[in-house]
């Protein structure tokens, strides 16, 4: 089996961050696993502005705050990059198997870092009554068919969670030429950013219901329209206040969740940045939800080095 | 216009298994489907179970059909490269009362033909299913229960009998029938067919292609069994197939093992009209993870990563398999609710049979190309097998599904060998059915089907027309 020092598995934010800094204090030897064709993570989607205000004192878009990280690994020899290269297993014995075209891999590394990021909450983790047609839609899924496929995923749309995700992606479909029909929310509040929810729905006029959530999607073979509910601050559907909002497309912001299961599977268990295997960190959303890039950075740094003095 | 010896309405699992049966006969064979693709209907949505025989009545045609179709499916899985895995059930006793019941069950499965039951105790239980509710007292072993990949059956009994000159009309729904001198004629969506003889075989609609023909005896009704699928990370949360005690309409809820290696629990039974009705609901989630936790108390609705709901088609408590004497040449295989999928091979020599005795000639042919290779799936592949894959073709390194982990190549092939909807492609590879529900690899299936297929990207549906993925382009 071929030895490496350190392995980090993500090329996103966290990933590249990590390396930066592990190398910077003192690693040598670092191979970073990215299963997509480029590094930059969900980075390369979000096509807004709004990142790297505290980091950088600059306000860049997803993709430019990427590229300021992606220059940094490319200048660093000593962080061998590989694309298309997804991880699919990992042992308490720091062992990493992964697929890239054309090869199956396993390394030995003595430090591994885990970047992996985090995944979008389906309907399917909510429960959400009702039939399964076409037009169900994470808010991240619909963001890479207009960002990056250039296709339009619905003409009425109703987002269900007041997430940054789906305040952008609510300002996003308007400007598309989509009419958002509402957004609704089982908290009283936002659990966005207050300039999201500004700046994305109050100035277009969505309408937003708070606490309020969707009883139940209905339609065959597309979304035909849904039902909503009031709830109580306990979440306690209130009686007699059912209406249903016609719309073609349901867009699910309600959260994320890590994306663990390497770790999981493993049976290992998840500490502050570390594990409960010596020498195998977490970094980035896979760690932790952050709203703002630039904690995750801030984060990644720290495991890059806890990396580089386990190593010593 | 060519006139077909046999005709089949419905490509589900039963009218596949009959097409495939008929196939090794000198016959030109038509199977008539309303969907996009095969299998979209309740041979989709169902538990997978191969079932030993258990909790069927000693004197039933189903009890008889599901112990001769858990012995022939093993033959069939092997030609076709179908995994079949023969997991075991327990039908799991909590009392004293419970398990005098257990010893009827034994006592009238034995007398249908199961073979290898028996009663295991507490201590077998605590060895041998260890997350198992520590207040079961006995269960009754059934070591002869399976399972099996229900729409990858379908899928490669309809390739095999192509393959032995099957002809497969999918997008034809049958609307009128008529029968004329010595022929049927049948009308549907996409054109006119000729047959001798016709097999109905529609599954929920079964009585309304018999009404066509003025046969009336038998109406369907709707029974929706709604399923909840846990993700692979629990894969060993049952190392069988776990049951309570059977009510008198349904097995109850059960922990079940699935080909693909998630852990399900379901289904329901409820009585609906509406045959479409699809839908799954707060009370069904709920009345499960009841039902199911009694089962096994550690289930957590946290793991849950999808759900559907299916109907078994209920015409009474039996399956009606006959001739009609009343319009000689047709055949009706209806109300085949559970446990249709693993009666399917033995229903397809009875209706093989049925035939014969009816005048249709059944000649051998020279060569009956039983064999089908099997299809690669990288989730079932040992990392060694991976390896040589990958090295072969490098497309087999390049995955699209990360959570269930499906290849482009896989994803390529499936729709080479016919897959035509995102569903269709889900069905085939599990691409999509993993817990992202297809948030990361939706955009880039699109795309091989779009490439394989040329159609624009707009076109492409979840499970045929009307249920197109977009609405158009982004400015
Ligand atoms: C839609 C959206 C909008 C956002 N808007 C803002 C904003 O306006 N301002 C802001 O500051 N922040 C925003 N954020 C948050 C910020 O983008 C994230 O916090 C940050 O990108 C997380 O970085 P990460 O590296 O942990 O995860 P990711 O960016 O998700 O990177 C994880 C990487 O790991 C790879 N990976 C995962 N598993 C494997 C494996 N098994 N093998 C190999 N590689 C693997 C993935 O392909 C991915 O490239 C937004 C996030 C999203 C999702
Ligand atoms: C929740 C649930 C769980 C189950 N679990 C099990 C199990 O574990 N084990 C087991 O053995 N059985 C099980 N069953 C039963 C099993 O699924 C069915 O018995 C079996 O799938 C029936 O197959 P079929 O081919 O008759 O029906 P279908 O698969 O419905 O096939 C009929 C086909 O006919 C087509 N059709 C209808 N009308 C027309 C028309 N006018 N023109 C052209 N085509 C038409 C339909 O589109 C459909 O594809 C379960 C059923 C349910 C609902």
């Amino acid at each position: 089996m071929i030895k490496r020092d350190l392995v980090i598995v993500g090329g996103g934010p966290a990933g590249m961050a990590a390396a930066v800094s592990a190398y910077e204090n003192g690693v040598k030897d670092i191979l970073l696993l990215e299963r997509d064709q480029y590094l930059g993570g969900i980075l390369n989607q979000c096509v807004h502005t709004g990142f790297g205000i505290n980091y950088f004192k600059e306000i860049l878009t997803g993709p430019e705050y990427a590229d300021r990280f992606i220059e940094k690994v490319k200048n660093i020899p000593e962080i061998e990059v590989s694309l298309k290269s997804i991880v699919v297993g990992l042992a308490r014995d720091k062992a990493v198997t992964f697929l890239k075209p054309g090869r199956l891999e396993a390394i030995k590394a003595k430090a591994i870092i885990m970047a992996t990021g985090c995944r979008e909450k389906t309907r399917e983790m909510v429960h959400i009554q009702g039939t399964r047609p076409a037009g169900i839609f994470s808010a991240g899924l619909a963001q890479k068919f207009i960002n990056i496929e250039g296709l339009l995923p619905g003409k009425e749309i109703l987002v269900v969670g007041s997430g940054d995700i789906g305040l952008i992606m609510a300002r996003r479909f308007t400007l598309e030429g989509a009419k958002v029909q509402a957004i609704v929310e089982i908290q009283k509040e936002t659990r966005g950013l207050l300039r999201n929810m500004v700046q994305c729905a109050e100035d277009f006029g969505i309408p937003v219901y708070f606490n309020h959530k969707i009883s139940r999607i209905y339609g065959k073979d597309r979304v035909e329209k849904v039902s909503v509910l009031r709830v109580d601050d306990n979440f306690n559907e209130i009686p007699g206040s059912l209406f249903e909002i016609k719309c073609d497309t349901v867009l699910m912001s309600v959260g994320l969740i890590p994306e663990n299961e390497l770790i999981e599977m493993a049976g290992i268990r998840i500490e502050e940045n570390k594990t409960s295997v010596p020498g195998i960190f977490m970094c980035g959303n896979c760690f932790k939800i952050y709203d703002l890039v630039d904690r995750v950075t801030e984060d990644s740094f720290l495991a890059g080095k806890l990396a580089a003095e386990y190593l010593k | 216009m060519k006139t077909y010896d046999v005709a089949i309405i419905g490509a589900g699992v039963v009218g596949t298994s009959i097409a495939r049966e008929l196939a090794r006969y000198r016959l030109d064979i038509a199977l008539l489907e309303k969907e996009e693709d095969l299998a979209f209907g309740v041979s989709k949505s169902n538990s997978g179970i191969i079932h030993p025989g258990t909790q069927n009545p000693p004197d039933s045609l189903k009890g008889k059909l599901c112990v001769q179709g858990n012995f022939l499916i093993r033959k069939i899985s092997k030609e076709l490269g179908v995994d079949f895995k023969e997991v075991g059930e327990l039908i799991v006793a909590f009392n004293e009362g419970d398990a005098r019941e257990l010893l009827r069950l034994k006592k009238e499965a034995g007398l249908l033909g199961v073979t290898g039951l028996r009663i295991v105790d507490r201590e077998w239980l605590r060895k041998n299913e260890p997350n198992l509710n520590s207040e079961a007292v006995c269960s009754l072993y059934a070591p002869t229960a399976g399972i099996i990949s229900p729409y990858r059956f379908v899928y490669d009994l309809a390739e095999n009998a192509v393959k032995n000159g099957v002809e497969v009309f999918t997008k034809t729904k049958v609307t009128n029938i008529n029968r004329l001198d010595g022929y049927f004629e049948i009308g549907a969506s996409s054109g006119v067919f000729k047959s001798r003889y016709l097999v109905n075989a529609a599954g929920l609609f079964a009585d309304e292609i018999s009404a066509m023909l003025g046969v009336n005896n038998f109406k369907i009704k709707p029974r929706k069994g709604e399923e909840f699928i846990l993700d692979k990370k629990k894969t060993d949360l049952a190392r069988h197939l776990i049951f309570p005690l059977p009510s008198r309409i349904s097995k109850g809820v059960l922990i079940i093992k699935t080909a693909d290696g998630n852990p399900m629990i379901g289904p329901t039974a409820e009585d609906v009209e509406d045959k479409e009705d699809f839908s799954t609901s707060d009370i069904g989630l709920n009345r499960v993870l009841t039902s199911a936790r009694r089962l096994i108390p550690s289930i957590n609705d946290r793991d849950i990563i999808a759900y559907f709901a299916g109907l078994r088609p209920v015409a009474g408590s039996d399956f009606i398999i006959r001739h009609e004497e009343k319009s000689p040449g047709f055949v009706n295989v209806a109300g085949i609710q559970s446990p249709g999928l693993t009666a399917s091979p033995a229903i397809a020599l009875l209706v093989a049979g049925i035939l014969k005795d009816n005048g249709l000639a059944l000649k051998k042919k020279l060569i009956f190309h039983g064999h089908r290779n099997k299809t690669i799936h990288l989730f079932a592949a040992p990392a060694s097998k991976t390896r040589r894959l990958i090295k072969k073709d490098h497309a087999y390194g390049d995955i699209v599904c990360r959570c269930e982990m499906v290849s482009a190549k896989e994803i390529r092939d499936a729709v080479k060998r016919g897959a035509r909807t995102m569903d269709g492609v889900k069905f085939r590879t599990r691409a999509q059915a993993g817990r992202c529900h297809g948030s990361f690899c939706t955009t880039r299936i699109m795309k091989i089907l779009a490439e394989e297929t040329r159609m624009p990207l707009t076109e492409i549906t979840k499970r045929g027309k009307g249920s197109e993925i977009v609405k158009g382009s982004s400015r």
